[in-house]
């Protein structure tokens, strides 16, 4: 099989699962006894923090394990709404957001917070001067993402963190696709809050960690037991946070090759597809985008079935279409862009992984095009246009 | 996901194309909601003689459309009026729950061709109300994302 689909879940490497396996067998103890058994699962948490929060440019106590990348985005936002309710009720974010930062955002609305969804341009960036201009006296969070998941644009988070130091004003980022593939500095780009995901580079699921600033008060999302000082209640899933941590520094070993690598295959690709199949569109930023992400609009023809022909040739991707999501609209991401309904419906995401090859690249290359071919010559959408321009 | 039969379906689907002068043409579905479906329809006394299909949608879709195009061939109009979107699915072996408005497509572009047909001719066929789009109300929302 030839997995595209690194965007959607990674596997978990063989180190991290090696890492892992002790505690779930011989190291079992609950990290809060006292016992030398506990005590040894107590010291690889430690470990494990240091180990995230040095790659961010954070300090260990600045990480709070979470069961992933929504837990994460809830509790921070959740956390600052209920926090800063005295200081005023308006949030400011973008318009594509994953659910995991929308769909709360939008159960704020219901509780009378106020939200501004900054719109994207058509290459699925905000700019900083966009965030400044929406800020109000009552506006206590912005929360912009890091990377799109879908079109992998990346947002200019330095310049977002500038902006809301100066305003005084909490800010959060979606890191879930960035982690791992791009590096990030908390301090200098002025993050208050970041959400992190495992198994978006080859660690488990079910895993994920936010990092708090320091000085930040931010309640609770889970109340119950004292774990991760107070803040987030349950026993820790020690080896999953063990295997997050061996995976976020593998990450970040030779990381700059490794994108040199994946980023050269990504071109090929893209240039590959545009050159050899007509009527496609490449969604997001040329440039500004993750290393990783393929996106692109085929017109005249749906996206579930284009996937159904690269699964039977053994190709795993992923699509924006209506007909995938199980609800009427295609992706949010790609209308924000202001792709028209049909274009949004045919549009294919291919997301590399470091173990990808160019002879991959181009069995995609030599399937695709016939494929995108035969499903053509059975749409009446193509029909209309081909008879329009005859 | 699907069952073995509609990926044949779609794999290799029957009928794909157009009839020059159909008797019958009927478009349904639009692209808005993402799914279109034409059907063409060659009609002599009273009989199906020929069926063809153009699909814009998923793989449900496209074998429906496939599926309802070798089953409406050779029927009388009667008969074909008779085919409801569950036999359709049924021949298929299933569809997946939130595949059968794709199934329901196929049934109505069927009775769009058919009500054309009619119309051309200035017949009435028992049963058959002009094609209005009624494809609006399913797709319930329960997708992920990653
Ligand atoms: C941008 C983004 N945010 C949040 C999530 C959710 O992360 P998790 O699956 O760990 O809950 C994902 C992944 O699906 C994502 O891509
Ligand atoms: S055509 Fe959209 S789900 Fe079947």
């Amino acid at each position: 099989m030839i997995y595209l689909d690194h965007a959607a879940t990674t596997p978990v490497k063989p180190e991290v699962l090696a890492a892992m396996l002790p505690y779930f067998t011989e190291h079992y103890g609950n990290p809060s006894s006292v016992y030398k058994i506990a005590q040894r699962n107590r010291k690889a948490i430690d470990d494990a923090r240091a180990v995230v929060a040095e790659h961010l440019g954070a300090q260990p106590n600045e990480i709070f394990f979470t069961s992933g990348g929504t837990e994460a985005d809830n509790w921070a936002i959740k956390g600052i709404a209920e926090a800063f309710k005295e200081k005023g009720n308006h949030i400011i974010t973008t318009n594509i957001e994953h659910h995991a930062v929308l769909h709360p955002c939008q159960y704020l609305e219901k509780h009378g917070y106020e939200v501004t969804y900054l719109e994207v341009d058509p290459d699925g960036l905000v700019t900083a001067e966009q965030v400044e201009a929406a800020i109000r006296p009552e506006t206590i969070l912005i929360t912009i993402m890091y990377a799109n998941n879908e079109i992998g644009t990346i947002m200019p988070i330095a310049e977002i963190g500038a902006v809301a130091k100066k305003h005084g004003i909490v800010f959060h980022t979606d890191a879930v696709q960035a982690i791992g593939h791009l590096p990030i500095d908390v301090r200098a780009q002025n993050i208050d809050l970041l959400s992190l995901s495992g198994h978006k580079f080859y660690g488990p699921k079910g895993t994920g960690a936010l990092y708090i600033r320091r000085g930040l008060q931010l309640p609770p999302l889970l109340h119950g037991g004292g774990q991760e000082r107070n803040r987030r209640a349950g026993t820790e899933n020690v080896p999953g946070i063990v295997g997050l941590a061996k995976a976020m520094a593998l990450a970040y070993e030779d990381l700059e090759a490794k994108n040199a690598k994946i980023k050269a295959l990504r071109d090929y690709l893209i240039d590959g597809i545009m050159t050899q199949i007509p009527y496609c569109r490449l969604n997001g930023h040329r440039e500004q985008r993750l290393p990783n992400n393929v996106n692109i609009s085929f017109e005249f023809i749906e996206g579930e079935s284009l996937l159904l022909l690269l699964d039977m040739a053994g190709i795993a991707a992923s699509s924006g279409s209506a007909c995938t999501s199980g609800s009427l609209d295609p992706s949010h991401v790609l209308l924000a862009l202001g792709l028209p309904h049909e274009q949004a419906h045919g549009s294919i995401r291919f997301t590399l992984g470091e173990d990808n090859t160019r002879e991959e690249m181009d069995q995609v290359l030599e399937k695709l095009p016939s494929f995108v071919e035969r499903l053509r010559s059975m749409s009446p959408l193509y029909e209309d246009f081909v008879r329009q321009n005859s | 996901m699907y069952s073995q039969k509609v990926m044949e379906c779609f794999m290799n689907p029957q009928n794909v194309g157009e009839i020059e002068n159909a008797d019958g043409v009927g478009t349904v579905g639009n692209p808005k909601c993402g799914d279109i479906m034409k059907i063409y329809l060659q009609i002599e006394d009273n009989i199906i003689r020929d069926a063809k299909f153009k699909t814009f949608g998923c793989g449900a879709a496209i074998a429906t459309s496939a599926m309802l195009t070798q089953m409406v061939k050779g029927k009388t109009i009667e008969e074909a009026m008779k085919i409801t979107n569950k036999a359709v699915a049924d021949a298929l072996d299933g569809l997946p729950p939130v595949k059968m408005h794709c199934s329901c497509l196929a049934e109505e572009a069927l009775k769009a061709a058919l009500w054309d047909y009619a119309q051309k001719n200035g017949l009435t066929i028992e049963g058959l109300t002009p094609p209005a789009n009624r494809h609006d109300e399913d797709h319930a929302a329960f997708g992920e994302e990653n």
